[in-house]
């Protein structure tokens, strides 16, 4: 439930629906999410810039020149976004994943911590459907949630200087794909051959906060011959 | 016949911004845009252009350019020692903030900003950029925009639009923003410092360092020591946020930053002195001032104000 919304300067407002990070919170965020870009699309509201879902919060930007927080707060206190559904809005997607060794880098190191095999590992993480969290920090980089708790483990003590772009880590309950090559500090598990982000393409991001993934497992094979449409 | 301007230097940061490309933070895409918008406006107003044509945006030295092709209306915005050099090699120093024509092999020098960083050079019917999103800002980080998101590079060749109008020169005066004082407004976990640190945030003066660019301004000062947790969930982020990493110097973040984060915010700039930041050079001392909302929207009215007056 939405908890409190406070001004960040003169130009944004934060939505904040309590500490929680769990699914059922962030549901709440994705909910006021849609309905705010909606509202957008259809010009129900004017002067909005950006709307930015996290965990937790939901951080919308404005143009003051058009409108003032005290309107949008008004506007969303005066709406009944909480009672629609989020499967009407989102969508599962099937992420295609090799575990080959060569991608896996940190397999080995998670087979010790977790007294799991190689196959129960992959096997724990190809049976989750994941939502997507949130989308961020750089371009099309989705946190997905949430990780069998077997699998949960810490962030590498010392982060990698570059980590090639398609790689899927887990750090704690959570689990990303790189969307560039960055430096980072997840436990890599697994590569996908899917650009989940490309920005002259008319659906630039893949995936939306809200969705559902699914990965599939694909042999070294397929992701060299696989093809981005 | 192609008109364009050949780039013999690039300058140190020099990309093409507009007023930002906006509704896609949540897929981590952040607004860029222009650094100054005021200096920004003018160049365009120069010129007679729409206020949000894209703008060649430069950092400290500027590029050094030569015109291929017909005459051409242009203008530099900002605090800027820069020369026009003719084909000749008779060279004039150059009035910012003041249109002028350029022909077939003149070359514009724009040595670099005074007391300042950013500045603005347009030209009559804009460059020819490709809008990405909506937009011709340019995110260098994610290689997102004109000149396939990059900054310049030298042999670059910067194509505009020939316009129909010749257009007419034309100046505008006005006053810099010099002091040094910035207002801001309680960020959301203001509440996680201590009462000393907050005193010290207001009180204190900060440096800017030279870690300083499109995305953040590095701070350094008095370090603020934060007493509830060195991190928060992560949380979008908004342009001016002033966050507060474990080592307690402060980063304001600018019109770069990433979309997403989790250093805890103890203030925000407030969007009518977010201009006079962003000009404050590496080694400049700032102040932070508390202020309300009531005072942060009202003191936006009279930075329009401005606007309207060119």
């Amino acid at each position: 439930m939405l908890k409190k919304i406070s001004n960040i300067g003169d130009c944004g407002i934060t939505c904040d629906f309590g500490d929680e990070v769990n699914k059922k919170t962030n549901k709440e965020v994705i909910k006021l999410f849609n309905f705010i870009q909606e509202s957008v699309n259809s010009k129900k509201i004017k002067g909005i810039l950006n709307y930015t879902p996290s965990y937790n919060k939901l951080i919308i930007n404005f143009e003051l020149g058009k409108i003032k927080s005290k309107e949008i707060i008004e506007f969303i206190k005066g709406s009944d976004y909480s009672k629609t559904t989020l499967s009407e809005k989102n969508k599962i997607v099937e992420i295609p994943i090799c575990y080959d060794e060569e991608f896996a880098l940190d397999i080995k190191r998670l087979e010790e911590k977790t007294k799991l095999s190689f196959k129960e590992i992959v096997n724990k993480h190809l049976n989750t459907d994941f939502f997507v969290y949130m989308i961020g920090f750089v371009p099309g980089q989705p946190f997905l949630g949430d990780l069998n708790k077997n699998l949960y483990h810490d962030r590498l003590d010392t982060p990698r200087v570059k980590i090639k772009k398609g790689s899927v880590g887990i750090v704690e309950k959570f689990c990303t794909i790189y969307t560039f090559e960055s430096p980072g500090g997840w436990n890599i598990i697994g590569k996908t051959p899917l650009d989940l982000f490309n920005i002259n393409k008319k659906n630039t991001s893949v995936l939306s906060p809200g969705d559902t993934v699914k990965f599939k497992s694909i042999t070294k094979r397929d992701l060299s011959s696989f093809k981005n449409e | 016949m192609s008109n364009y301007f050949k780039v013999l230097r690039p300058g140190i940061n020099s990309t093409f911004q507009d007023l930002g490309r906006f509704g896609l933070q949540h897929l981590g895409i952040v607004a860029s845009g222009c650094m100054d918008q005021l200096l920004f406006y003018i160049s365009n107003k120069l010129v007679g252009n729409k206020v949000s044509e894209g703008a060649l945006e430069f950092a400290y030295q500027g590029p050094l350019l030569e015109l291929v092709g017909e005459s051409a209306l242009v203008a530099v915005s900002g605090k800027v020692n820069f020369k026009v050099i003719n084909k000749n090699g008779e060279t004039k120093q150059g009035t910012p903030n003041e249109s002028f024509i350029v022909s077939n092999g003149d070359k514009i020098d724009i040595l670099s900003t005074i007391n300042s960083v950013y500045g603005y050079f347009s030209i009559l019917g804009g460059f020819e950029l490709k809008e990405i999103k909506g937009s011709v800002s340019t995110l260098v980080r994610a290689k997102i925009g004109p000149n396939n998101g990059d900054k310049l590079k030298p042999d670059d060749k910067i194509f505009f639009n020939r316009s129909n109008s010749t257009g007419e020169t034309k100046k505008i005066e006005f006053d810099f923003d010099t002091d040094n004082t910035i207002r801001v407004m309680k960020g959301l976990q203001f509440d996680y410092f201590s009462k000393k640190s907050q005193e010290d945030f207001f009180s204190k003066e900060y440096k800017v360092t030279r870690l300083t660019d499109r995305m953040g301004m590095r701070l350094e000062g008095e370090k603020l020591e934060n007493t509830v947790s060195k991190n928060i969930k992560s949380e979008g982020i908004t342009k001016g946020s002033i966050q507060i990493p474990g080592d307690g110097q402060p980063i304001v973040l600018l019109s770069d930053h990433p979309t997403i984060g989790g250093y805890p915010k103890i203030a925000n700039v407030i969007t009518a002195d977010y201009d006079k930041l962003v000009q404050k050079t590496q080694g400049s001392k700032i102040k932070f001032k508390l202020v309300d909302l009531v005072v942060a929207e009202s003191s936006f009215q009279d930075y329009i104000a401005r606007f309207n007056n060119f």
